[in-house]
């Protein structure tokens, strides 16, 4: 280990850009830009050097540091990178230049407002991926919420500000009871672990009691689900998805949604593993009914904005379900599906941005034939749909075989079903792409239908090209996953499962009696 | 029979505030009118003296004036308080009390006289020395609401502030008069020896006695003059008030419940909490649907008072602490968004309305953004002041097995992140109105930075002011 505290530093790097950014004159559009970019570069060679130094063979966090923070509360800034993290702060440091690059030109605005938004969202993704202490978790987390906010309010479409409002309150319900549920378990580590304390390590240890232990699930899974977000609690998501400025959308869909399916896996199961085992048929029933749902309303979309907005309801469902049929290759696939919907869904946003500044229109009606108008985008454009479709080669198909193949050993009816999901969700994708792309051309302004700027194909580049390498060789990414998720998989199933033996035999011998 | 000692050093932070204030009024009748500015100095200087011999004084339970008066950690905690809260106030009201020509003298000084009242409230340790700091917390306040003499909203404002509050006053004193009838004393002490054996006389004083409490307050049902007057009372009036009287009113919700009554917690909590959850439900609810600015915030000091009940409603040490910190807080938000206000005019009048902020963030960026910082505080979002001081309350509050009022707390939470976020964005989009222009001038400028680097040390590094409101717990316990 070097003795910089490199997680800090990659925390609040792009925080110290949007410092920088707050100094600079508002005309200067280029060093905005310049900074902002530099800022998340700097944060992606980092984690590149994380990702690089990571003990594949580890469990636990590494990188850990650790000190004390509101010490008479028993809040500690202890943070650590392990299996399940990595992925996730990886996407963030992926997705936040190449989000920050599709505004250059795009958004020309208030574009220092825009930047400092965007690199303090940075470092709050970052953080809440990084904490392992809940408040500090919670602090992250909630922070997260407030540049979103004015991102969509300030740079977003018509609706804007009731988008904007909609995603913060629905959000935040969610968050509230969490705090509640974070507050009692605070409370209730007193007693058995000796001193009250909010670290996740030592809170792992505690086992709650069972009618208390399910309403903790619950105010935690209400939060979680309420961001991922899974059926019936998806409704705030078209809206900010399509209000949101391709950026925001990009953001959005890339990396706050993992925000939630990451609280599962990094929460949720390892807190609660009893009231997990408990609840999971239930959370995997809506995981597929979001699955389903999703992509009949994919489907039935005039707007290809919200197409691919209600596209990621299904697609995280499938994660969702993949995370909570508890075996080790399916939350292996979920983590990969994570990282992979990130670069299609986001790739899918960023063609949809791309489209929207050309013509100004979001309707499936105005296109067609853009394939003859924009042939440099027409290909790219076709590698992420197949992505997002799941193609073999692309990172989609080793995720998604993943989740099923593990899915189908828990229970092959929800196999079956989730792959349903599978193949609308190539109806949809494949149907849009026709009429965007192909046909005769029917796009009004022709004129304005430029192809691809130098500066819009950088933002492809780099996700085709993490496509295809997810796509063929998965193994870096899973191989650095394994160790945590098969160790997580494993503590849920053991204490779950004794926990409800224990309780079971209580229950016996108070009968015999 | 002795005459009880006097022991004057204790009253030091006391003394010195009253002196300024008499300094001060003598002072502004003295001075020509191109000086009166050297009054603000004056004023700056005695609080600040008083703050540095506040926080010096010792915090060792050491009680005075045959047992009327105690200075120990809560009286040390919740006087620094009070006194960053008029020292703030002071600066908040520079440019204003010169351009709209108030007299400045009496201005400094009814606002010193009220961080006094606020002060003894927080030291007294009998219901008469309570009654006494209520009286000269309030009645200056009464004043300041009606300084504007030529403007006749100010007026009203003064004359219904007087009459409601007159009122509460009426139901605290008849409360302090069954309560003597009761236990045969005003102290505190024989309060909590007569708890155990209550009779209807005892429960119905302590029913007075909080209504009493609960108007100044401003806590629901006892809540309705609050809009009134917040909105008639010239703006940094307004602001120093809507801090003061919370200060000084939880100090005594401290004292009467969390330490005299501290044993019969379990009757007296479910009657605040049951207030508590109201008054949340009520000011956030009312503040959804408001248009000024003022209004706005006389709502959110009513959620607030809410929330800052929930650490009473402990009735723990922690509790305690919990609320010390929030009052805290609570001054460096509250007033800072006030600030904001007070930075502009519209025409020369106060920018009272939330429209009058339209887009002003696009022609002072430091001052949308602070402005954001402060709404963000006080919805209670981290990483803020706003979200720590709710986290302990909350904390407090679920320890004590107050769930329900827990759970409405935040979800009332997110109702106020609604009004408050849209104050932010207002400043951030649209076009600016032609009327608005800047008022603001160094004196204003220094309460704002203050304020939003209270905020900030306060959300994101508390280390140090949580040990310091931690000596309220620690010595109750």
């Amino acid at each position: 280990m070097m003795g910089l505290p490199m997680m800090t530093i990659l925390i609040f790097l792009p925080l110290a850009a949007a410092i920088v950014v707050a100094a600079i004159d508002r005309k200067k559009t280029g060093a905005l830009y310049g900074v902002g970019l530099a800022g998340s570069l700097a944060a992606l060679a980092l984690a590149a050097v994380v990702f690089v130094r990571f003990d594949p063979d580890q469990a636990a966090l590494q990188f850990v540091e650790r000190m004390a923070w509101i010490p008479s509360a028993g809040v500690s800034y202890h943070i650590g990178v392990d299996g399940i993290s990595l992925p996730l702060v990886m996407l963030t440091a992926v997705i936040m230049p190449l989000a920050l690059l599709s505004a250059w030109g795009s958004i020309a605005e208030r574009i220092k407002e825009f930047v400092f938004s965007m690199l303090v969202l940075e470092t709050a993704l970052l953080g809440t991926f990084l904490a392992a202490d809940l408040v500090l978790f919670y602090v992250f987390w909630e922070a997260v919420l407030i540049p979103m906010y004015f991102i969509i309010g300030l740079w977003g479409g018509p609706r804007r500000s009731y988008a904007a409002v909609k995603f913060i309150l629905y959000t935040m319900t969610g968050s509230a009871l969490m705090l509640v549920a974070i507050i009692t378990l605070y409370l209730h580590s007193g007693p058995s672990l000796g001193a009250r304390t909010f670290d996740l390590a030592q809170l792992r240890q505690l086992r709650v009691a069972m009618p208390l232990q399910a309403w903790l699930f619950g105010a935690f899974a209400l939060a979680f689900a309420i961001k991922v977000p899974v059926w019936p609690l998806h409704t705030w998501l078209p809206d900010a998805h399509v209000e949101a400025p391709t950026a925001g959308s990009v953001v959005l869909a890339a990396v706050l949604l993992k925000m939630g399916t990451y609280g599962f896996l990094r929460f949720l199961l390892p807190l609660f593993p009893q009231a997990t085992l408990q609840f999971a048929p239930l959370l995997s029933a809506l995981a597929i009914l979001g699955i389903i749902y999703g992509g009949i309303v994919s489907w039935a979309q005039p707007d290809v904005k919200r197409l691919v907005a209600m596209s990621s309801v299904s697609h995280l469902g499938l994660v969702t379900l993949g995370v909570f049929v508890m075996t080790v290759p399916a939350m292996q696939g979920s983590l990969l599906q994570m990282v992979n919907h990130g670069i299609s869904t986001g790739g899918l946003f960023l063609i949809v941005g791309v489209l929207y500044d050309r013509t100004h229109s979001r309707l499936l009606g105005d296109y067609g034939g853009v394939a003859a108008l924009m042939p440099r985008l027409a290909p790219l454009a076709l590698i992420v749909v197949l992505s997002s479709l799941a193609l073999p080669g692309t990172n989609g198909f080793v995720g998604e075989f993943l989740i099923l193949l593990g899915t189908f050993r828990a229970n092959p009816v929800y196999a079956a079903l989730a792959t349903s999901g599978v193949i609308l969700s190539a109806v949809y994708l494949l149907w849009m792409y026709q009429r965007v792309m192909q046909g005769p051309v029917a796009v009004k302004e022709r004129a304005r239908m430029t192809d691809l700027t130098r500066r819009e194909q950088w933002l492809f580049i780099p996700l085709i090209a993490l496509i295809f390498w997810i796509g063929v060789y998965p193994s870096p990414l899973l191989r650095r996953s394994e160790a945590s998720v098969r160790a997580l998989v494993q503590d849920v199933r053991e204490r779950g499962n004794a926990a409800h033996l224990a309780s079971h035999e209580s229950r016996v011998t108070s009968h015999d009696r | 029979m002795t005459p009880p000692a006097v022991d004057l050093r204790l009253l030091v932070p006391e003394l010195v505030v009253t002196a300024t204030a008499v300094a001060v009024m003598l002072a502004g009748l003295f001075l020509p009118a191109g000086r009166q500015h050297l009054l603000r100095w004056l004023a700056a200087v005695g609080t600040l003296a008083a703050l540095g011999t506040t926080l010096t004084a010792g915090a060792d339970p050491t009680p005075a004036f045959a047992g009327m008066y105690v200075r120990d950690a809560l009286t040390r905690v919740i006087q620094a308080t009070a006194l960053l809260a008029v020292l703030l106030a002071q600066w908040l009201s520079g440019e204003y009390v010169e351009r709209t020509g108030l007299e400045a003298g009496e201005y400094y000084a009814l606002m010193l006289v009220a961080a006094l009242g606020a002060m003894l409230m927080a030291a007294s340790s009998d219901l008469i020395m309570l009654f006494l700091g209520l009286e000269t917390l309030s009645i200056p306040l009464y004043v300041l609401a009606a300084f504007a003499r030529t403007d006749l909203r100010s007026q009203e404002a003064g004359l219904k502030y007087f009459l409601l509050g007159a009122f509460g006053t009426a139901f605290f004193l008849y409360g302090i008069a069954l309560l003597f009838g009761a236990t045969g004393s005003t102290g505190y002490r024989a309060l909590a020896e007569h708890a155990r054996t209550p009779a209807v006389i005892f429960q119905a004083g302590l029913a007075l006695l909080t209504i009493g409490l609960a108007f100044k307050a401003a806590v629901v049902p006892f809540h309705f003059w609050a809009p009134d007057v917040y909105e008639g009372a010239p703006l940094p009036a307004t602001a120093y008030m809507s801090v003061i009287a919370k200060v000084g009113a939880f100090a005594a919700f401290l004292r009467v419940y969390v330490v005299a009554l501290a044993a019969q917690a379990g009757e007296w909590s479910t009657l605040l909490a049951a207030i508590s959850v109201l008054t949340m439900i009520v000011g956030n609810v009312a503040a959804l649907r408001q248009t000024s600015i003022k209004r706005l915030l006389a709502y959110s000091s009513i959620a607030h008072a809410g929330f800052i009940l929930t650490g009473v409603v402990a009735g723990t040490p922690s509790g305690a602490s919990a609320v010390a910190f929030y009052l805290l807080a609570y001054t460096f938000m509250t007033l800072g968004a006030f600030a904001v206000v007070l930075m502009l005019h519209r025409r020369g009048e106060e920018a009272d309305q939330i429209a009058d902020l339209t887009g002003v963030a696009w022609r002072a960026p430091a001052l949308g953004g602070a402005m954001a910082l402060f709404m963000v505080s006080l919805a209670g979002l981290p990483p803020t002041a706003g979200f720590l001081a709710k986290f302990y309350v909350f904390t407090a509050a679920l320890d004590a097995g107050q769930i329900g009022v827990v759970v409405t707390g935040v979800l009332t939470s997110v109702v106020s992140a609604y009004y408050y976020l849209r104050v932010a964005y207002t400043m951030f989009t649209g076009q600016p109105h032609e009327d608005v222009g800047f008022a603001g001038g160094r004196w204003v400028t220094a309460a704002l930075v203050t304020a939003s680097a209270g905020v900030v040390v306060l959300g994101i590094f508390p280390g140090r002011v949580i040990s310091f409101v931690q000596q309220v717990g620690q010595a109750m316990r």
